[in-house]
């Protein structure tokens, strides 16, 4: 049986997949680190344009459906994979790594994240969720060190475990509903097979947890993002956490007796990530504890509203972009994020990132003038109020209680009067990017409502 | 548009921070003027709202950009606008910085858009609007332990507004609207506790108030007076405004339980007053027990009762206002706010002196000044209402604020004489004269404020007890 393949729903595929290609072949011709960097960002624009361009186009279809379709949610995930990392191109100035290499990975992972939201089969889904991730194993080392290498190695064996696992579950997805199309898979299951297809659902839920960082498979984030390149940990905590949402978004809703699960994975994920922040003292750590505990709002609402979920992943990727970013600015060439105190008395020194840093940490904790994080929290409050979730809004609400005490340390640190640290220039890409995100955010923050659109609320 | 006017006018007043510095602050406090007038302007007459404006903001979350004012709001703007105007005019002599009056304009917005809302969702965006501000206030221009007591107030008052969220959102559930031009008045009772527990935090009702002595005895002079002057304001507002129209059957049940808190506010307040050794935290505590008398006047949920709490929520504002302003130059001049070190301001600043006096006595509700109506009706009201014994309660807490106001007064102006102190400034004045000047107005011609807030209170109790 031969398919028939529509080249024009695959055109987001391709500029991504061609803007790897364009970056490996600068990378021959001229061995520059503009150039790479120049082209890697010119991509990421042109694969966001491309991706505005088509709408509802399917390929590799069948009897029983298509394998891919670029609907207008896989045309929202397609344009936030490639801006954000357009923006990690620019905030990728300074990065202290092989610039062609780099340039050429990051491209990769793009291609994947763009092809993920199209994804109507389980197999297409995994492949384009590991394309996304597979190439961070290697950008998450590029730094050298100890350190790094130690992150990195950690990241790599906890996601070779998780990857194995979700593999398990989505073997015995299919064996059990004899279809790897997503559509087929909420067909009911009865007899014997019922508790196989039970522990699949629940195998493949628990390997997509790895990819949000969600407790228990968590313990990896800190460190790796620690250890990685500034820019890489902007890009872990937004889009490979993007990944890992959009895959639940479309499997969760169609595996029996998901909803509990995930529940429970809420209100571990948040709690545990919010005390675990409490205690940092390292920036990057901090932050990469903070964004454990949002990964548990965005599966609160998973439980009850796939739409509700994404539009909090969508406001957190804003604000998790400025917040690193204002991090990446603020600390010029230094490669790592440091402790919390090198960001004391930075309001009096760089009063900007100082402002896109506060707007940031608002934002993560839900309030004002982080008006896009405050809607974000509201969004999911709504959507699990008067269900038989409302118990979870109820934790949600006690846990931004909690979160708010350590995102206020830092917010008020950066005010204090300090002996400061000498000032240094920010390069130009850095400061663009920085202000790209930050427009985006305070944009959004004041028209929600086209989030909400976007993502189908 | 002039409420419009209005909200635009006081955020670009908190933006105009980011000008340079010599002149930021000039440009913010004349918006902060601009923004007072526009708030006169705004005066109409009648039941209905004076001023509306309704446009959808958000539809996915219920949100409409909802605007309007009548007499239950209208004075507290006016209260709003005026101190945040004269706590800009005192800073920019005291501490001349303009991100201060910027974060002091930033409050303001986030104020009058509360008392302004007329969408359930807006009015809870407004209400978030106001916490980090009033958070940068303390931890930035506070005293010795601001750090400490800035995170106490930022995380209880986000608690509380975690519960309005849950509560709001319950309201919206359960009724389909967020209206509060026209509640439905359908909600469930555990709507009416979670918007009920939130605004008792804020307002603060015994015995979630611990927040408040420390907030307050840190927060910088304009800090406190926001603070206990409107702040505080915004949860009485919000029972009157929000939880009772949404949800009057569930309020009606409720009422007992509020006001023996309220009693329990007053009696505790007092009491705990009465022990302060520290000037500032006395005030402070003194805020508890005020605000008891007008939770009272609220519980009782008749005409009677929440005229007395609409214009003791004002006097409130103005004369707790004055105190922490001169509690302020107190401590300005002598550096300390021990009772027990103060002492001889008859002698040391006999003009201090006789304007703390005519402050305490206002505070202790003498008759012929402000205080002395919400209270005094507040007390009838509950006894109208057949709750003789809190009346009685009230009444007999009443007798202690005056008991720990002059204890006060004796110990700071009476004893061994210090050297003679520096006299008021202008700056000082300017703030101190219109608050003494209203105090007495409203004390003596209370049907300035009862005959605005009349006609709205009037629709409203018709409309709970439909």
């Amino acid at each position: 049986m031969t398919q028939t393949i529509d080249h024009v729903a695959l055109l987001p595929l391709y500029l991504a997949a061609g803007t790897a290609l364009l970056v490996f072949i600068a990378d021959l011709v001229v061995p520059n680190r503009t150039v790479s960097l120049v082209a890697g960002a010119a991509g990421s624009v042109a694969t966001a344009a491309g991706a505005l361009l088509i709408e509802n186009r399917s390929s590799f279809c069948s009897a029983q459906g298509c394998s891919y379709v670029f609907d207008q949610r896989a045309q929202v995930f397609a344009v936030l994979f490639a801006a954000l990392t357009a923006v990690v191109y620019l905030l990728s100035a300074r990065v202290e790594a092989e610039p062609g290499e780099y340039a050429f990975l990051l491209a990769c992972s793009m291609a994947g994240g763009v092809t993920l939201g199209a994804a109507r089969d389980l197999i297409t889904l995994l492949v384009a969720l590991e394309t996304l991730t597979l190439p961070l194993y290697a950008l998450v080392a590029l730094r050298r060190g100890r350190k790094s290498a130690e992150g990195a190695v950690t990241f790599f064996v906890v996601s070779v475990i998780a990857t194995a696992v979700t593999l398990l579950g989505a073997a015995l997805l299919y064996a059990t509903s004899g279809t790897v199309f997503l559509s087929g898979l909420n067909q009911p299951v009865t007899g014997q097979l019922l508790p196989l297809a039970t522990v699949g659902g629940g195998l493949f839920l628990v390997g997509l947890a790895f990819k949000v960082a969600a407790v228990p498979l968590h313990g990896w984030a800190p460190p790796t993002y620690d250890g990685a390149p500034l820019p890489v940990a902007l890009y872990l905590s937004t889009a490979s956490k993007l990944g890992g949402v959009v895959a639940l978004f479309y499997v969760a809703p169609l595996l029996r007796g998901s909803a509990p699960l995930l529940a429970i994975l809420a209100v571990v994920t948040m709690t545990v990530g919010n005390l675990g922040a409490l205690r940092q003292s390292k920036m990057v750590r901090l932050l990469a504890w903070s964004s454990i505990a949002q990964a548990g709002y965005v599966l609160a609402a998973l439980v009850v509203s796939g739409p509700a979920a994404l539009a909090y992943m969508i406001f957190f990727v804003l604000m998790e972009a400025v917040a690193f970013g204002a991090v990446l600015a603020a600390r010029g060439s230094a490669a790592d994020g440091g402790s919390l105190d090198a960001y004391r008395g930075l309001g009096r020194r760089s009063p900007w990132i100082a402002g896109a840093l506060t707007l940031a940490l608002a934002g993560l904790a839900g309030l004002p003038p982080g008006f896009a994080g405050l809607f974000a929290k509201i969004t999911v409050v709504k959507a699990l109020l008067g269900g038989q979730y409302s118990w979870l809004a109820v934790v949600v609400a006690l846990n931004a209680v909690v979160a708010l005490a350590y995102y206020a340390r830092v917010g008020a640190s950066l005010f204090a009067v300090a002996p400061g640290e000498p000032k240094h220039r920010v390069a130009w890409p850095v400061a663009t990017g920085l202000a790209l995100a930050t427009i985006a955010t305070v944009v959004l923050g004041f028209a929600p409502q086209l989030v909400l659109d976007a993502a189908g609320l | 548009m002039i409420m419009i006017a209005l909200l635009v006018v006081s955020a670009l007043g908190a933006l105009a921070a980011f000008l340079p510095a010599q002149f930021a602050r000039f440009v913010s406090t004349g918006l902060a003027a601009l923004a007072f007038g526009l708030s006169l302007a705004m005066y109409a007459t009648g039941a209905g709202f004076w001023h509306e404006y309704d446009k959808p903001w958000v539809p996915g979350l219920n949100l409409r950009f909802h605007l309007g004012v009548d007499g239950i709001s209208w004075p507290l703007i006016v209260l709003t606008t005026l101190l945040t105007l004269l706590c800009c005019g005192y800073s920019l002599w005291k501490t001349p910085d303009s991100r201060l009056i910027g974060l002091l304009l930033a409050m303001q917005t986030g104020i009058v858009g509360a008392f302004l809302a007329l969408d359930l969702v807006l009015f809870f965006v407004f209400f978030e609007v106001i916490l980090l501000p009033m958070y940068a206030v303390i931890a930035g221009w506070g005293g010795p332990a601001k750090r400490a007591a800035a995170r106490k107030f930022v995380l209880y008052t986000l608690f509380g507004s975690m519960l309005l969220l849950l509560g709001v959102y319950l309201v919206v559930d359960q009724t389909g609207s967020a209206d509060l031009a026209a509640p439905k008045g359908t909600a469930t009772m555990a709507a009416f506790v979670f918007l009920a527990l939130g605004f008792a935090v804020k307002a603060p009702l015994w015995p979630l108030h611990t927040w408040l002595p420390d907030a307050h005895s840190e927060a910088p002079t304009v800090g406190s007076v926001m603070l206990a002057g409107v702040l505080l304001k915004l949860g009485t507002y919000g029972l009157i405004r929000v939880a009772i129209p949404v949800a009057p059957e569930a309020a009606a049940k409720a009422a007992p339980v509020l006001g023996g808190l309220a009693v329990a506010a007053i009696l505790i307040g007092g009491l705990v007053c009465l022990a302060q050794t520290e000037l500032k935290r006395l005030i402070a505590y003194s805020s508890v027990g005020h605000m008891g008398f007008v939770l009272l006047g609220i519980a009782t949920m008749s005409a009677t009762g929440l005229q007395a709490a609409l214009i003791g929520n004002l006097a409130h504002g103005l004369i707790t206002g004055l105190l922490f302003f001169l509690v302020g130059a107190i401590k300005d001049r002598t550096h300390t706010g021990e009772l027990s070190q103060l002492g001889g301001l008859r002698d040391s600043s006999p003009w201090l002196a006789g304007i703390l006096g005519f402050a305490a006595l206002a505070s202790l509700g003498l008759p012929g000044l402000a205080g002395f109506w919400g209270e005094a009706f507040a007390v009838i009201a509950a006894a109208q209402r057949g709750w003789w014994l809190g009346a009685a309660l009230a009444a007999v807490g009443g007798a202690l604020a005056a008991a720990y106001l002059l204890r006060m007064l004796r110990k700071v102006t009476h004893g061994s004489s210090p050297p003679r102190l520096t006299g008021p400034a202008g700056y000082e004045l300017a703030a101190w004269v219109p608050l003494a000047v209203l105090t007495i107005a409203v004390g003596l011609a209370p049907l300035l404020i009862t005959d605005v807030t009349g006609p709205a209170v009037d629709a409203l109790v018709e409309a709970i007890q439909r």
